[in-house]
């Protein structure tokens, strides 16, 4: 009975969670509101992902009003797998985020802030598993909403959150406008909004210019929503200054959800004989995909600040998972989704460790790295077991993300694009090496004494580090479920 | 069963090991004892495994797990790996004995990690001894680069920094960079990375392109310090002694020769090489290393730079003889790696020791030491012999080997470079005992010895002994002990050579 009707509770749990938790008169309740949410959100996706790999596709018809005319959500293994991501790194969160935002946010704004994070976790959830093209757009626009004022509440512990989150308002609200004139242009052709149908119609269509101007302002929308470079401008100040907590949050989902809304649209809806799919890869995407790694990871080695050093680091990695699906193989796909799953948990646990640095001293630039490996052994040892995860040393997730990347670009002929991806995971060595060195080598500065972060920070990083290993040594399930995702969005699946 | 428990226990005694040190890091008697208890538990292990393999029936193997779908993590006993467990179980062993006098005569810090780390290292290096697949090999080439960083950079100093800097950034670079790019291309190329007699190549690579990938793997193999990949060993030398013992006897460059030998064998194939000539570029490459380091190590003055050099030169020999593609040239490259680890331990040893005492680094400072540290020098010769080639040290045996080789290839040219090369050794390696035992020490009025002692009595509580001024017996006896190992070797030789032989089939 319950189980059949999972695909909406998964959204419509925290959508009616949200309100409530304005109600509550002190921020633990809200929190212990959002936190059993999250739980629950983990439970359905948990489910939902086990029912895909047993019995393949679910349908679920909103209201019983069957397809062109009610909103279908559609679950299968690509957007199972990134429901699993976002719920999965939300309940991480949410035990770290119990003290980091009791300490960075004012306490009359707290339960406001777990609204907002309650409406972002459902924008976020809604828009992967919606099957209908405008609702998707509904969520896009609540979760990025939702986003504006999770950063902008970084602004007690720097004002500049507020320019940040500005700034991302302004970019956010243009991509936002451009997927939707893409999607209204592709109502205006077809004559729905359902993805299966519009998967179905648009080939029938075939080349046209209406379509092609719908094609490219949805690529470039959801390029600018995922930080595609060179659209990438908004992401590292508001990764900078939003709160801890919200920073692992959005570093490890949001952008993931647009990456998977374009695989769906690339893929699934406009499909790989669509017109100008080929040369949109192969002259579009590969080329930005290709600078976004070296440009974001040298401009990474030159910053102070080393939340916006990782921030930038999400460019490049956000570089590879663009790179895997222009390949347009299943390797190349699957590359892609293993990346989204384990791309969250590395920069998760490495902004998990940031956060409680920012905590103790208020900031976290190079200078106040310096000595922590002795003041908080604990957290430099999360961060360099997250920092070598993220330059992809094996037994860590990072190995195996690397592994599928460069297997399929050698598997597609491009040896250079293989040469490419190693050289700029080396960048990574030299950025990450910096904080080492400053972390284990330096002295810490007069005055400062050892002080471990409480364990309400530790644990859930080190649950992340656990999990950057877990699925380093044993990649069974991972690389299955994304492979399954893989042919699933190329249409190939058994 | 027994065989894959022995297996198993080769990486658990050092891993276990290495918790242990962590734990016990407050009592440093105790911690010795520890690592001591591992090294002589784990070399029991691996003698174990050794009787085991030996003594006929199937080949000892572990499967640890499937990391990725076709991509196991696994272990299989081999000749070639077998003697790279010997030497490195072995000689870690020694290598702690004296690491203990040599840390505590110099009062070096954060002895605790130094410890744990050296037994991390060991743990890899023996996994990448007994690795089944080139997908666990490699795996275990990263744990042992990153494991042994803080090492080099123990003393944390300025060029201490620097020089982990050269380190890591040319091993995880090439690493990284070309020899994970080579295994990836194996990969999608014939779907399988199991290490197989005859190896797996042929037919599947365009052979066009086959010295190609050997290039990525060679190079990206940047442990064995081909040129010009190398600059990682001096740069190492900033190091403690007993790490730079570590690196370039026990584990780290070994880990790199073995790994281009087992590359060469169990990849590519030997037959398949010689049929292609896809490795006759790297012969010359190889020579031309070999040369260059060895005229390098002549005009180093510092004493540990010049062995740096020595082995960068010593390793270009390993590869040379894989390159050779002959059964012969194939043995005596890896032969040479047991000979040459037996002897270069020795003379870094002795190196640390001279440093221990005197706190000298420069080669034209050592003047007359050797009658001060006779048991020392006595060692650095016979080391020095060893590394040369001349009989009756070990290294006798890998360098006639590889002459065979050469003569097989009909690379007479490269039996040239082999003996000139020799001469070279003889130049670099024999004036620096000749020093020691003729020359009379600066101000033989006494100025230039005593100061010496005054330093060294401050610094090292060593044996006084009618003139004589050793380092602390920790010290002494290991090198004594390897020095003897080389001898040992010469007369063992057959056995080793034994040992390999089914590797190329015969």
């Amino acid at each position: 009975m319950i189980a059949a009707h999972l695909p909406i509770l998964q959204v419509v749990v925290p959508l009616i969670a949200a309100p409530l938790s304005v109600f509550c008169r002190r921020g633990s309740t809200a929190w212990a509101l959002t936190f059993g949410v999250s739980i629950a959100a983990l439970a359905i996706s948990m489910a939902l992902l086990g029912q895909v790999l047993d019995r393949g596709t679910l349908s679920y018809e909103l209201g019983d009003w069957a397809a062109p005319w009610g909103i279908e959500y559609r679950v299968d293994a690509a957007n199972a797998l990134v429901l699993l991501i976002i719920s999965g790194i939300s309940t991480v969160v949410l035990p770290y985020a119990r003290v980091s935002i009791a300490h960075e946010i004012e306490p009359h704004n707290q339960t406001l802030f777990y609204t907002c994070y309650l409406l972002c976790l459902t924008g976020l959830l809604g828009m992967v598993i919606t099957g209908d093209a405008f609702n998707a757009f509904v969520f896009l626009e609540i979760s990025s909403l939702s986003t504006y004022v999770l950063v902008a509440m970084g602004a007690k512990r720097d004002r500049r959150a507020l320019t940040a989150a500005y700034t991302y308002l302004v970019m956010g609200t243009i991509g936002a406008t451009f997927f939707v004139i893409g999607v209204g242009l592709l109502y205006m052709m077809t004559g729905t909004l359902n993805m299966a149908d519009l998967a179905e119609r648009i080939p029938a269509i075939g080349a046209n210019r209406t379509l092609v101007v719908a094609f490219a302002f949805i690529v470039t929308g959801l390029g600018l929503k995922l930080a595609l470079f060179p659209m990438h401008l908004w992401l590292p100040n508001a990764y900078a200054f939003a709160p801890s907590a919200v920073t692992v949050f959005l570093a490890a989902t949001a952008t993931k959800a647009a990456v998977y809304l374009l695989l769906r649209f690339l893929f699934t809806i406009f499909g790989t004989t669509f017109p100008t799919f080929e040369p949109t890869l192969t002259y579009l995407l590969l080329p930005l995909a290709v600078i976004a790694m070296f440009a974001a990871s040298t401009v990474a080695i030159f910053q102070v600040d080393i939340k916006r050093m990782l921030a930038y680091s999400s460019i490049a990695q956000l570089g590879y998972m663009v790179l895997g699906m222009s390949f347009a193989t299943v390797t190349g796909l699957t590359s892609t989704i293993l990346h989204l799953f384990n791309h969250a948990l590395m920069k998760g646990a490495l902004f998990m460790a940031l956060g409680a640095v920012v905590m103790r001293f208020g900031d976290a630039t190079i200078d106040t790295m310096r000595g922590l490996g002795r003041v908080m052994p604990w957290t430099m040892a999360a961060f360099v077991a997250g920092g070598l995860s993220l330059i992809g040393m094996p037994l860590t997730v990072g190995f195996i993300s690397k592994w599928y990347l460069v297997a399929a670009a050698l598997e597609s002929g491009l040896w250079p694009i293989a040469v490419l991806v190693v050289a700029s995971s080396l960048l990574a060595v030299i950025y990450i090496w910096r904080v080492v060195e400053a972390a284990y080598f330096d002295d810490p500065p007069e005055g400062v004494t050892a002080g471990e972060a409480p364990p309400a920070l530790l644990i859930p990083t080190w649950t992340l580090i656990g999990a950057n290993i877990y699925f380093g040594i044993d990649a069974s399930l991972t690389t299955r479920v994304a492979g399954e995702a893989a042919r699933v969005l190329l249409g190939t699946a058994s | 069963m027994t065989a894959t428990a022995a297996l198993a226990l080769s990486l658990l005694i050092p891993s276990v090991g290495a918790v242990l040190i962590a734990l016990t890091g407050r009592h440093p008697n105790l911690r010795e004892t520890v690592t001591l208890t591992t090294a002589v538990l784990l070399f029991a292990d691996v003698v174990w495994l050794l009787s085991m393999a030996t003594g006929g029936g199937p080949a000892p193997a572990l499967m640890i797990g499937e990391i990725m779908p076709g991509l196991s993590l696994a272990l299989k006993i081999e000749p070639l790996g077998m003697m790279f467990g010997m030497i490195a179980s072995g000689l870690w062993m020694v290598n702690s004995i004296y690491s203990i006098g040599y840390m505590r005569a110099n009062s070096e810090h954060k002895q605790t990690r130094f410890y744990v780390c050296f037994a991390i290292a060991i743990a890899s290096a023996i996994g990448v001894a007994f690795a089944a697949n080139m997908f666990t090999l490699f795996i275990f080439y990263e744990v042992l680069t990153i494991s042994t960083y803080p090492l080099v950079a123990h003393k944390e100093t300025p060029e201490a920094r620097q020089g982990g800097r050269t380190y890591l950034g040319v091993l995880i670079g090439t690493s990284i960079g070309l020899q994970l790019v080579a295994i990836i291309w194996t990969w999608v190329a014939t779907g399988t990375l199991d290490f197989t007699k005859g190896g797996i190549i042929s037919g599947k690579v365009a052979e066009a392109l086959v010295p190609v990938l050997l290039a990525l793997y060679v190079f990206g193999i940047g442990k064995a310090a081909l040129m010009p990949f190398h600059r990682w060993l001096p740069a190492a030398m900033v190091a403690p002694t007993p790490v730079s013992a570590l690196l370039h006897a026990v584990a780290v460059v070994k880990a790199g020769v073995f790994t281009v030998m087992k590359v060469m064998i169990y990849i590519f194939g030997i037959d398949f090489l010689a049929a292609t000539g896809a490795s006759t570029w790297l012969i010359w490459v190889a020579a031309a290393t070999l040369l260059a380091a060895s005229i390098i190590a002549m005009t180093k003055d510092n004493l540990k730079a010049r062995l740096a050099y020595s082995t960068v030169s010593q390793l270009a020999y390993v590869t040379l003889g894989g390159a050779l593609a002959t059964s012969m040239g194939v043995l005596g490259g890896s032969m040479h790696i047991a000979m040459h680890a037996m002897g270069k331990i020795t003379l870094f040893f002795c190196a640390g020791a001279i440093y221990t005492v005197t706190h000298k680094t420069e080669i034209s400072d050592m003047d007359g030491l050797g009658r001060l540290m006779p048991f020392t020098y006595g060692a650095f010769l016979i080391g020095a012999l060893s590394v040369i080639g001349l009989p009756p040290m070990g290294g006798s045996w890998s360098k006639w080997y590889l002459m065979l080789g050469a003569a097989d290839a009909g690379q007479l040219v490269i039996i040239g470079v082999l003996m000139l090369s020799s001469l070279l050794n003889v130049a670099y390696l024999l004036p620096i005992v000749g020093r020691g035992f003729f020359a009379t020490p600066p101000d033989a009025a006494g100025h230039g010895v005593p100061q010496a002692q005054a330093v060294g009595a401050a610094a090292a509580p060593g044996r006084f002994l009618s003139g004589i001024r050793e380092a602390p017996v920790f010290c002494v006896v290991p090198l004594c002990l390897t020095a003897a190992g080389c001898f040992v070797l010469f007369i063992y030789g057959d056995a080793l050579y034994r040992l390999l032989e089914p590797m190329v089939g015969r």
